[in-house]
């Protein structure tokens, strides 16, 4: 692989990343941004490559669907870490590197002889970030988690679902309490990056996934925090102390529209009664009067006036935009609306699925879907892009996720390992190169 | 113990969550954030500056309980860009900055005069960080969003929900939030780009694509095997494909609307669980193994549901613990807040001192450095509290000059 194709804006950074399934996001936005990011793995390979989906729903290490997304443009070193020489190897490799990122449980990096004290004998500017559900310490550091129980005991959980408490509360998914932790991760280790200056040396970030989730849910932990009150779950938006109107619509050909916040401003009314003259629907809406009232309104209307009843009139104006906005979503195709309403200033959003997103002919044009070729299989896959343009320091990514150790070799060699010694360590299973 | 960031200053001018989330994590690791607002609309622009959750029954533009929490340890000041004074203000104290950041909609700096070229003129290496919804290119560049839009649009409302339901999606802004966080790592990851080479740059970022590049394995699915996320049967969010378990979900207790999650990763796992449960009907063998507990995973749940209806979420807890099982209650606020150990054991819950509300607890951060780590003392700046300190420490001037930007209405 040629990792000259990036020079992002992390290019020379190198990182080894020894995770089992929490924290290789960490990796991969490190490597799409650039860096050198090497990925240790055992040598029957990680667990994430017999994570779903297979390739043409065939069971394989080298083609999971879920392997490959968090492993673009990382290369693979296969060891045995129980043995001294995968250990060596290990050893060998951090004492060069800039970062380690690792998910082992608490305790775990001691016991084979690989924590942060005796790594950074060998190299102290070291970044050694270690990422738990529970942090590497505290009275919950042993507990067993899942993406699952993460979400559920840190506070998404509670905040998302239904209108309707008897539906239980829901999990988001994708894995985005491991995603966020992740996140996190990253934002240390850039951190600790840049202090090496200050401090001339690297340092040791705990992780903890759990709290990343506890502070990452807007609302419910300020509205707790500052005035001890709790928000309820709702369908589709915000979850409050008081309820607030639906958002999600469902449009003209069966798909659905989140409306975004309702019309408050004199000109909004004018604008949607506008457009339902446009689309000739002026006639079907009896309230329409109440629009062109509500266009000759200054400003935005005031919601405290209209809740305590003082302002009827305004009220019936409000009530009317939103009858006209579900009117408007209801009569015509979701995608239509979305970019008619939104070409009119109105906030809304067509609720896509994952792969209808990488179909948009915006995000087309921006080149964020990204085709990576997988040359041994004669075919290229659409993979999510980078998200960030360094307009300065481009994030090229042309290379597929590595097979199971396959850099095992080219590495050692690097390292300096004898050709005798890479096949002695091959044979014995040390390591494992393809 | 030193602030790893304090070489750094940030000249700001994000607010609500998605931006004024990423410059937060400077501050608290010690940059110097210097968040700028207009005087004329009070810094209403920012609509959490004056809202709700509030502390007491005072009400005003200072006082908001969300805006304390994302603007903490930033300084505060007001610049009128209507005048040509306060652009010279500006243009000082660019000059003398490492990083300009905003989360306007795209376009919006161009027209204010100070689009990525004007910055560049001011100071050849500054680093431009912008975070729209959309990004700077495309044909939904004028589109506005905010996080459940942006939640929307890219798949992750889609994402989360039960089937033969509408979406449930995130009951917050989870991309406020993440949008947040890509921000913070691209203004970081522009910094070390400058160490190294001396170049500032622009970084045009876009949540929307922040967000989609969650969703990876289904647009590979789809990309691969040609199989939508948009199918009968999906999504079923508290479910898991990838990795697949059964069971896995979230379960009713003996309680109102009182909710206990618990997962088995493998079969051994689900022998323990089963025998906790000690249910007759789990022991057919149609349950023994992954496959078969997938193919008549309906018929799982309402066994287990019928067992944790019966008991307190608390008992779950402890009874699944005890046999290595991942499971959790769905904490309240109130639970994980104030009553979860390892919370306060962290220190996630810090106070800060806010000039007029007094001692507020907020957000604290997820992580530990050993040698920097983060910091949090000072509550969110007042408007226009900083004025002097700002326009007098750092851009020199007299306090009769900033008593006169004051009267001419410049700050």
């Amino acid at each position: 692989m040629n990792l000259l194709d990036s020079a992002g804006p992390l290019s020379g950074l190198k990182v080894i990343e020894f995770t089992d399934e929490i924290a290789p996001w960490a990796g991969k936005l490190l490597a799409e941004m650039g860096a050198d990011v090497v990925r240790i793995e055992p040598i029957e390979g990680s667990k994430t490559r017999w994570y779903e989906p297979f390739l043409d729903d065939t069971p394989d290490p080298e083609q999971s669907l879920f392997f490959w997304h968090y492993n673009v443009r990382k290369r693979s070193v296969a060891l045995d870490i129980e043995t001294k020489t995968g250990r060596d190897l290990f050893i060998r490799l951090v004492a060069d590197a800039d970062i380690l990122i690792e998910d082992q449980a608490p305790g775990k990096m001691a016991e084979l002889g690989i924590a942060y004290d005796t790594l950074s004998q060998e190299n102290d500017s070291l970044v050694h970030a270690a990422i738990t559900p529970f942090g590497q310490s505290g009275p919950r550091a042993t507990e067993p988690a899942t993406d699952l129980t993460l979400l559920a005991g840190s506070g998404p959980a509670w905040s998302c679902g239904y209108d309707d408490h008897e539906l239980p509360p829901i999990r988001g998914g994708g894995g985005q309490g491991y995603h966020t932790a992740s996140h996190w991760a990253v934002i240390s280790i850039l951190t600790a990056i840049i202090a090496k200056e200050q401090i001339g040396r690297g340092q040791f970030i705990d992780i903890n996934a759990s709290a990343a989730s506890n502070v990452s849910t807007e609302a419910a932990s300020y509205t707790w925090l500052v005035a001890q009150e709790t928000v309820q779950r709702q369908t589709g938006r915000h979850a409050g102390v008081r309820p607030s109107s639906p958002t999600q619509v469902q449009a003209a050909d069966g798909r659905w529209i989140n409306s975004g916040v309702p019309a408050r401003q004199g000109k909004d009314f004018q604008k949607t009664y506008d457009w339902l003259v446009d689309e000739g629907l002026v006639e079907q809406f009896p309230e329409a009067p109440l629009l062109q009232l509500g266009g000759e309104r200054e400003g935005f209307l005031n919601l405290g006036a209209i809740s305590s009843g003082e302002d009827e009139e305004g009220a019936a104006i409000f009530a009317a935009g939103r009858a006209a906005m579900v009117l408007l979503i209801k009569s015509l195709p979701a995608y239509e609306y979305f970019t008619k309403a939104q070409e009119r200033g109105f906030q809304c959003g067509i609720i896509y699925s994952p792969e209808e997103v990488v179909q948009d002919p915006h995000f087309a044009a921006r080149g964020f879907p990204l085709d990576i070729e997988h040359p041994e299989l004669g075919r290229s896959f659409t993979y999510p892009g980078v998200p960030y343009k360094f307009l300065g320091s481009p994030c090229e990514i042309k290379t597929r996720p590595p097979f199971l150790g396959e850099h095992t070799r080219d590495i050692m060699v690097s390292l300096e390992y004898s050709e005798d010694e890479i096949q002695m360590c091959i044979d014995n299973k040390y390591v494992h190169s393809p | 113990m030193t602030k790893a960031l304090s070489n750094l200053r940030i000249c700001d001018f994000t607010g609500q969550l998605a931006g004024a989330g990423a410059t937060r994590h400077l501050a608290a690791f010690g940059a110097e954030v210097i968040r700028i607002e207009d005087p004329v609309n009070e810094g209403r622009w920012d609509i959490l500056r004056g809202n709700a959750p509030f502390v007491d029954e005072r009400r005003g533009i200072d006082l908001g309980g969300a805006f304390n929490n994302h603007n903490v340890e930033k300084k505060a000041i007001t610049l009128n860009l209507r005048t040509d004074t306060g652009k010279q203000l500006l243009t000082e104290l660019i000059g003398k900055s490492d990083v300009v950041s905003e989360n306007f909609s795209a376009g919006v700096m161009d027209r204010l005069g100070f689009g990525y070229e004007d910055l560049a003129r001011i100071k050849e290496d500054i680093i431009y960080v912008s975070n729209s919804g959309f990004g700077a290119s495309g044909p939904y560049k004028p589109f506005k969003t905010w996080g459940p839009i942006v939640q929307a649009v890219s798949g992750l409302t889609f994402s989360s929900g039960l089937p033969d339901q509408p979406s449930a999606g995130w009951g917050y802004s989870y991309m406020d939030h993440t949008g947040g966080y890509y921000m913070c790592i691209a203004i970081l990851a522009a910094i070390i780009h400058r160490r190294k080479t001396g170049n500032g740059q622009w970084v045009d970022l876009a949540c929307t694509e922040a967000a989609a590049t969650l969703t990876g394995p289904a647009i590979l699915d789809w990309s691969a095997n040609g199989r939508p996320m948009r199918r009968d049967g999906q999504p079923h969010s508290n479910r898991n494909n990838w990795p697949r378990m059964a069971p896995h979900g979230i379960y009713r207790t003996d309680a109102t609307d009182t909710w206990f999650a618990l997962a088995c990763r493998d079969d051994e796992e689900w022998m323990k669980l089963r025998a906790v449960i000690d249910e007759p009907a789990l022991y057919d063998v149609k349950f023994d193994q992954l496959e078969g507990r997938i193919l008549h995973q309906d018929d799982l749940d309402s066994y287990i549901e019928a067992w944790t209806q019966q008991r307190q979420q608390q008992d779950l807890y402890q009874l699944l613990l005890a046999q290595g099982i991942p499971c959790s209650p769905v904490r309240t606020p109130e639970q994980r807040v104030d009553q979860d150990p390892n919370t306060e054991a962290w220190g996630l819950w810090p106070s800060v001192e806010h000039s007029l509300m007094g001692k507020v607890r907020v957000d604290g951060l997820p992580v530990h450095l050993s040698e920097t780590d983060w910091h949090l003392e000072n509550g969110a700046g007042c408007l226009g509290e900083h004025n002097e300190e700002v326009f007098g420490e750092i851009l020199g001037y007299s306090s009769q000059q900033i008593s006169s930007f004051k009267a001419e209405g410049v700050i």
